[in-house]
């Protein structure tokens, strides 16, 4: 198969787009999913924790 | 510290230990005459003594099953004594290069004295030798901490530390003896990174086995930081170095792309290692410590994550911006100039986000050098990013490109951003590593970050200044059509300011070797923090607990 150079171009200028574009929206959800709001304030204040063992 | 290795940890390290040294005497056999057999038998020795340090305690006791109560932090302690070392080192032969370049006679008529070959080893020790031990030495406490798990053994990190050191001195002494691929940031010739391929898949699986025994639910952000560098860094380094050696006797290998492709998967690889190497793992550091520092959590965690990712896929695609005006097609650089200018977002949002945590807490920035030092280690990584999307900009480029700027630019970034966080966090980290109160002498900390600023706004107002005048020489036409200025006229130019970058060099170097002592008397001299636990002497303790 040949792949010309015309083709590779239109190809990374469309797909590439959509799937940045498709990434975004999903990292954008994930960050802001209200359910995982309790998560990511447990973790934020969690490295704050005094004690220097490991939980077993 | 290989007593706290188990007793099948010892054989295997005897054993590993063993076999790099017959990989030395191999090579040293295979290369004969070229310069490789002399990396053989650096090789050789370095295995030799591995193995005798094992050897001398491979019949000790057991480590007490208790330690499994505790975090490993050993290695980590290697890792930054090692770093400080490199440090010193690297930064040497830094302030040396640029003496070279004002006072050319320097080299004193050797060879391994020339620029081309003393200027890699001074990139690499820092980049590689000085950030590379310190990111591996930092993340593995980073991941134990928030994972609230321990290694999930003890002999990996060791393999891990000690062998990507092993890679570090085969760099730099191959350079001084004029081995080298010609790939900028990668000029280690193959069997080196056949080598550093072994020791990084290592790295990377224990990073994952270790999130894989973690407590916490949540693997915390600067964890994703870490993990991205480790990842992306491995396959950077696997591809731009495809190589194909003259023989398995000879140091000198070619390169398995070529023309255009070769510049790509250079600029690739060679952007993504300011991205994954020099950003996202010291962006993991900053996410750690420097909350511990000011005791108060990340502003924002949610603008965290996002940074995170927009870092992580448009780094990927800003590469080409080393590539303007070359043969690589229009749309490539174009392509790398708009990702470039993109990334601002992400990069301003993390050094934000860093300076809004420290908002409420300024009172300790003023008192705490530590905590300074972060503080400006983000404001420099918001100038560097900021720079760095312009220079990304074609016509920008077009001055910029070839001149001292980029060297600006650069120092911006791995001076004022880079080493700076890395001081700030070893400074966090070297007390409670070492269970001390405080370090060795606050006061020799607020003179590292003073000499620290001043070493590289005198070395980057240097660079600026010659960078333009350069650029604005080389373009300059008269009258009649012709250059204004010879290349020599320029050179002259920018004596001055070579001098001057010398000096902003050396008041930097000065501050990591007292950085450097005042660790060192911080492990020796300061005082503990809490009482020892018990009062039982170290072997009939350690005895007690191999009976039980
Ligand atoms: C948004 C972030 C950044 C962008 C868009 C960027 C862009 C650039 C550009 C356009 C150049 C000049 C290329 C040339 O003309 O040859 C450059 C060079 C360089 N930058 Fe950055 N930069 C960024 C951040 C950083 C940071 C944080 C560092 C950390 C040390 C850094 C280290 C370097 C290095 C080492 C070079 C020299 C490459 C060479 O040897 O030619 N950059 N960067």
């Amino acid at each position: 198969m040949d792949i010309s150079h015309d083709a590779l171009v239109a190809f990374s200028k469309s797909w590439g787009l959509f799937y940045l574009i498709g990434l975004m929206i999903g990292v954008l959800i994930y960050t802001f999913r209200p359910s995982n709001r309790g998560k990511f304030n447990r973790a934020k204040q969690s490295v704050l924790d005094q004690d220097d063992k490991p939980w077993t | 510290m290989i007593l706290t290795l188990t007793e099948t940890e010892r054989q295997v390290a005897l054993a590993i230990s063993v076999a790099v040294a017959l990989c030395g005497l191999a090579l040293a056999a295979a290369g004969n005459q070229d310069t490789m057999e002399i990396h053989g038998w650096l090789i050789l020795a370095f295995g030799g003594i591995c193995a005798l340090v094992v050897i001398r305690e491979i019949w000790g006791p057991e480590p007490p099953k208790s330690r499994l109560e505790s975090y490993y932090d050993e290695p980590i302690k290697f890792g930054i004594a090692a770093s400080m070392a490199w440090a010193v080192v690297a930064m040497f032969v830094g302030v040396w290069v640029a003496a070279l370049l004002a006072f050319p006679d320097l080299t004193f008529d050797g060879a391994w004295a020339s620029f081309g070959r003393l200027r890699p080893v001074h990139t690499s020790g820092v980049i590689f030798g000085f950030g590379g031990n310190a990111l591996i030495a930092t993340s593995l406490h980073v991941v134990q901490r928030t994972s609230r798990a321990r290694l999930p053994d003890q002999l990996s990190a060791w393999f891990v530390l000690v062998g990507y050191n092993l890679f570090c001195i085969l760099a730099a002494s191959g350079y001084l003896l004029g081995v080298t691929q010609s790939k900028e940031y990668a000029e280690a010739e193959w069997y080196a990174d056949i080598w550093l391929v072994i020791v990084w898949v290592t790295y990377f699986i224990l990073y994952i086995r270790t999130l894989a025994r973690r407590k916490e639910p949540h693997i915390y952000v600067a964890n994703w930081y870490f993990m991205a560098f480790i990842l992306v860094v491995a396959i950077l380094h696997s591809i731009n170095n495809l190589a194909v050696p003259v023989s398995l006797g000879h140091a000198k290998s070619y390169t398995i792309w070529s023309g255009v492709q070769d510049a790509m998967v250079q600029w690739w690889y060679g952007h993504n290692a300011v991205a994954f190497f020099l950003t996202a793992g010291f962006l993991g550091m900053l996410y750690y410590y420097l909350p511990i520092r000011a005791q108060r959590p990340i502003f924002s965690y949610r603008l965290s994550i996002l940074s995170f990712w927009g870092i992580t896929f448009f780094y990927m695609w800003a590469g080409s911006h080393h590539l303007h005006y070359t043969a690589l097609p229009h749309w490539v650089q174009t392509l790398g100039m708009t990702f470039s200018v993109m990334l601002l977002v992400p990069s301003w949002a993390s050094a934000g986000n860093a300076l809004l945590t420290l908002n409420g807490a300024w009172h300790r920035v003023r008192d705490d050098a530590t905590l300074r030092f972060m503080m400006v280690a983000a404001v420099f990584y918001g100038i560097s990013t900021f720079e760095g999307s312009f220079l990304a900009i074609r016509p920008v480029n077009s001055l910029s490109h070839y001149t001292d700027w980029t060297v600006g630019h650069v120092h911006a970034g791995a001076l004022g951003w880079v080493a700076l966080i890395t001081f700030g966090s070893l400074y966090t980290l070297v007390p409670s590593l070492w269970k001390r109160e405080g370090m060795y002498s606050p006061a020799l900390v607020e003179w590292h970050f003073w000499l620290s600023l001043a070493g590289t706004l005198v070395y980057i107002f240097a660079m600026w200044n010659s960078g333009i005048i350069q650029g604005l020489m080389w373009r300059t036409y008269t009258e009649e059509g012709t250059l204004a200025y010879s290349f020599l006229d320029s050179l002259r130019a920018m004596y001055p300011y070579y001098i001057a970058r010398a000096f902003g060099g050396l008041l930097f170097l000065i501050g990591a070797v007292i950085g450097a002592y005042n660790m060192w008397m911080t492990v020796r001299a300061a005082p503990a923090k809490a009482p020892l636990e018990s009062d039982v002497p170290l072997n009939a303790a350690v005895a007690a607990a191999g009976r039980g």
